[in-house]
C-alpha cells in the first residue's frame, strides 16, 4: 500500500466518525419532532437535528470522495452495517426524557465545538471548509443546550434529580470522546487533525462552566467507561436505530428523493 | 466567444436571484455568489451554501438556471464551493439595511465575536429593528427556517427575527 493510499483511509475513516455522530444524533433527535414538551422546543430539537443531517451529508459526501470508490452520501448512511458504523457510543443512546436529551446534546456539542473550532485550521481545506462552517452551529446548539442544564439543574429538586441522574448515566460514554487510536495519529503528524489530548481539558473547562452555573456535580470517575466507537462496536441501541433509518432504502434501492 | 462583458452580464442576471426564505435578499446581498467564471466553453456559476442543512440551497440553484435559461444562456453550470466557508460577515451594508426595513434584526455581531462569546456565556443583546432599542430578550434561538431566532423587544413590545451570526 502507497502512502497516498493510506492517509486517504485514514481520512476516509475520520470523516466517518465525525459524519456517522453527525448523522445517527441527527436522527435521534429527529424522534422528538411532534413530540417536545412545547412548541418552541419541538421547533429548536428539530432545527438542531437539521443541522446535524447537513453536516453528516456534507462529511459524507466527502469521505465517499475521498474513499474514491464511488459511494455517495447515501450509500454510506444507508447501506453500511452496525459494525461499519464510527459514530460515537453517545450519540446513539435513546432520548430518555426531555432532560437526558439535553444532556446528550451538552456533552456531544461541547465536544463538536471544541473538535470542530480545531479542524477549522485543518491542513485539509476541505474539512477545514466544513469544520469552520459546521463550528458556527454548533455554538447555538453549546447555548442551547446550556441554557437548558442550567434551568434543570436549578430548577425544582425534581429536576435537578433527574437531570443529575441523566448526567451520571451518560458519563460512562465521555472517554469514547477522546479515546483516539493511530488513525488519529496519524492525521495528527500531518496537521490534518488535533490532538484528543489537548481537546480535552477544553471541554472539561466548558462543561465545567455550565455545572457549575447549574448546581451540577461531574461524577466520579467511573472505572465501568465504556469506549469502542473507533472500532465499530456499539451498545445495543445502534442497530435499532439502523432499522428504523435504513429500511425504506434498502426495501426500495432506487428509491429519490423528488 | 466570450469575453469579461458576457460575465458581468451575467453577473448582474444573477443579482436578481432572490433568497426563497428571506426574498428581500438576492443572493448577492448574502454573498452566496461566489464567483463567475468561463471554462471551455462553460459558464461556472460557482455558489457557497449558506447553513449546512439549509434546504434553500437547492431552490437557489434552480432559480439561478431559471435566470439564465430565460436570457438565453444554455452552456452553464452551478457548482457548490465549500471553501472558504460562508459567513454572515460577508452580508452586505445594503442587505443588513434591507433585512432591518422588511423586519428582520441583521446579524448582531461578528462570527468571531459570537463564537466568543459562547465560551464565556455572556451573549450580547440585538437592536430591535423596529424601534432599535437593545431592550431586547431572546426568546428562541430556533426559528421558522435555520437562519433565524426569535427575540422580543420590551421597549415597543413586538417579537421580532434575528438573521442568526453565522
Ligand atoms: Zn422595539
Amino acid at each position: 500500500m502507497n502512502t497516498t493510499t493510506e492517509n486517504n483511509s485514514a481520512l476516509f475513516e475520520y470523516l466517518l466518525r465525525l459524519g456517522d455522530t453527525s448523522l445517527i444524533l441527527g436522527h435521534r433527535l429527529a424522534e422528538w419532532c411532534g413530540h417536545a414538551p412545547i412548541l418552541e422546543e419541538d421547533i429548536a430539537l428539530t432545527n438542531i437535528s437539521l443541522d446535524h443531517i447537513g453536516q453528516a451529508r456534507l462529511l459524507l459526501d466527502y469521505a465517499g470522495k475521498i474513499e474514491g470508490k464511488g459511494r455517495s452520501e447515501d450509500a454510506l448512511a444507508y447501506h453500511r452495517d452496525a459494525r461499519q458504523f464510527r459514530n460515537l457510543l453517545m450519540a446513539e443512546q435513546p432520548n430518555g426524557d426531555f432532560g437526558n436529551t439535553m444532556v446528550r446534546q451538552f456533552l456531544i456539542s461541547v465536544y463538536n465545538f471544541h473538535l470542530y473550532s480545531a479542524l477549522s485550521k485543518s491542513a485539509d481545506a476541505e474539512l477545514a471548509a466544513i469544520a469552520a462552517k459546521s463550528v458556527k452551529e454548533v455554538a447555538y446548539h453549546v447555548r442551547h443546550s446550556s441554557d437548558w442544564l442550567i434551568r434543570l439543574g436549578d430548577g425544582t429538586a425534581e429536576s435537578h434529580e433527574r437531570v443529575q441522574q441523566s448526567i451520571n448515566d451518560l458519563w460512562i460514554y465521555v472517554d469514547d470522546f477522546f479515546n483516539g487510536d493511530e488513525v488519529d495519529a496519524m492525521l495528527v503528524s500531518q496537521n490534518i487533525a488535533p490532538e484528543l489530548n489537548a481537546i480535552r481539558p477544553l471541554w472539561n473547562e466548558t462543561v465545567q462552566l455550565t455545572m457549575v452555573k447549574a448546581g451540577l456535580q461531574i461524577p466520579q470517575v467511573n472505572s465501568a467507561m465504556r469506549t469502542g466507537s473507533r472500532k465499530g462496536n456499539h451498545t445495543e441501541y445502534l442497530g435499532y436505530i439502523l432499522a428504523e433509518m435504513q429500511f425504506l432504502p434498502r426495501a426500495y434501492p432506487d428509491a429519490e428523493w423528488l | 466567444m466570450t469575453d469579461t462583458t458576457d460575465i458581468s452580464h451575467i453577473r448582474n442576471l444573477l443579482t436578481q436571484v432572490q433568497d426563497p426564505e428571506v426574498p428581500v435578499l438576492t443572493i448577492a446581498d448574502l454573498g452566496i455568489l461566489r464567483d463567475v467564471e468561463f471554462v471551455d466553453g462553460v459558464y461556472e456559476i460557482k455558489i457557497t451554501p449558506t447553513f449546512t442543512g439549509c434546504p434553500a440551497m437547492k431552490a437557489i440553484e434552480e432559480n439561478i438556471s431559471e435566470v439564465l435559461v430565460e436570457n438565453g444562456i444554455q452552456n452553464y453550470k452551478v457548482r457548490m464551493v465549500m471553501s472558504p466557508a460562508w459567513t454572515t460577515d460577508w452580508i452586505s451594508e445594503l442587505g443588513r439595511e434591507k433585512l432591518r426595513k422588511y423586519g428582520i434584526a441583521p446579524p448582531s455581531q461578528s462570527t468571531e465575536e459570537h463564537l466568543k462569546a459562547i465560551l464565556t456565556g455572556k451573549n450580547k443583546a440585538v437592536a430591535c429593528p423596529f424601534c432599535g432599542s437593545v431592550n431586547t430578550r431572546l426568546t428562541s434561538a430556533f426559528g421558522s427556517t435555520a437562519c433565524k431566532a426569535l427575540h422580543y423587544c420590551d421597549h415597543c413590545r413586538q417579537p421580532f427575527e434575528e438573521f442568526k451570526c453565522h
